[in-house]
């Protein structure tokens, strides 16, 4: 196989696979009509994919990184707002990388 | 129940408001064109794969692997495990997105992601009214626009741009997600579900390689929150 159709081939089945991630799982909710207890379930994914995205992410930093991000957290409740949420938490990690 | 709708005001919000999440998007593409072309993958290929794969960390595993002969089975399963937690996100849209057209759901799931989803979401469950489905796709495109430009500027402009963490900007990610699990918050019935999806991910993270700590702490923790009785008022 020449190098141009390799790299086609694994674009192409990583993208088909990919997709086929995006796509099921709205598929799978629209087919089997999840309902009752799997509505507490569906409605908890937001917050605890979120969760364990972070919680790795935040525990792999130091003191920096964890007040910048209480002052994200702070900020955010405080606020409303994404953008300027976004804007403490990169001041206060870019400041406390610079003293610590 | 609220109406769903799907047009052009949507749209255009999901892109205007998504530039904080394209600017952490951007720094991760650079890298991701900068990478790419160290393990020997082509502009044209590094191009294509962000255009039709358009998912950060499966791409960054693929050049792991990327070399003279590709194992083609162990890539794509990787893939599959990097993404499969699409599958709960995608399942999360379900309440709304089960209100569109097929052409309308299926097509703006292509360009879902972590970051469009989870402001996506976030609006949805803020909103008591109208929600509008094309939000998502307004979100994406605008992160699809980012991640494009930053492959082609990482893969041309290799050297002398660095570190991200030099200029903080490896926080974007994590102050964005914050902000965001900060506006999801509904009250004392987090607490269960939210300490154990932390506990499973930090877990996961330690034991094993990739992102398979996402799906294992949020299956975890939204189980939890199914099946054990809770905490609280529930509001619903």
């Amino acid at each position: 196989m020449t190098e141009a159709a390799a790299t086609a081939l694994a674009v192409a089945g990583m993208a088909a696979v990919t997709y086929a991630t995006r796509a099921a799982g709205l598929f799978l909710v629209n087919r089997l009509r999840l309902a009752g207890r799997w509505e507490p379930f569906l409605q908890s994914i937001p917050g605890t994919v979120l969760v364990s995205i972070l919680a790795p992410a935040v525990l792999a930093g130091g003191p920096a990184e964890w007040l910048a991000a209480a002052a994200t957290v702070a900020a955010s409740l405080r606020f409303r707002s994404l953008p300027l949420a976004l804007a403490v938490g990169l001041a206060v990690v870019w400041v406390l990388r610079r003293i610590t | 129940m609220s109406r769903v709708s799907f047009d052009r005001a949507g749209l255009l919000r999901g892109a205007r408001e998504s530039w904080p999440i394209a600017l952490g998007v951007f720094t991760y593409g650079l890298v991701f064109g900068v990478l790419a072309r160290q393990a020997g993958l082509g502009a044209g290929g590094a191009l294509s794969m962000s255009a039709f794969v358009f998912a950060g960390a499966s791409q960054f595993v693929a050049l792991d692997l990327w070399g003279p002969d590709l194992p083609f089975a162990g890539l794509f399963l990787t893939t599959l495990a990097v993404n499969l937690r699409h599958v709960l996100m995608g399942a999360a849209l379900g309440p709304w997105f089960s209100r569109l057209t097929p052409l309308q759901a299926y097509g703006s799931l292509f360009f879902m992601n972590d970051e469009s989803w989870a402001l996506t979401l976030a609006r949805c469950s803020r909103e008591d009214g109208d929600v509008d489905g094309a939000y998502l796709l307004g979100s994406g495109l605008t992160v699809y626009a980012a991640w494009l430009a930053s492959t082609a500027l990482g893969h041309l402009a290799v050297a002398g741009l660095g570190d991200p963490a030099r200029y903080s900007l490896d926080f974007a990610f994590t102050a964005v997600f914050l902000a965001l699990l900060a506006g999801l918050r509904r009250g004392r019935q987090d607490i269960l579900p939210w300490t154990l999806a932390a506990l499973v991910a930090v877990l996961t993270a330690r034991l094993m390689p990739g992102k398979w700590h996402i799906l294992a702490g949020a299956l975890a923790g939204s189980l939890a929150a199914a099946w054990l009785p809770r905490f609280g008022s529930v509001r619903d």
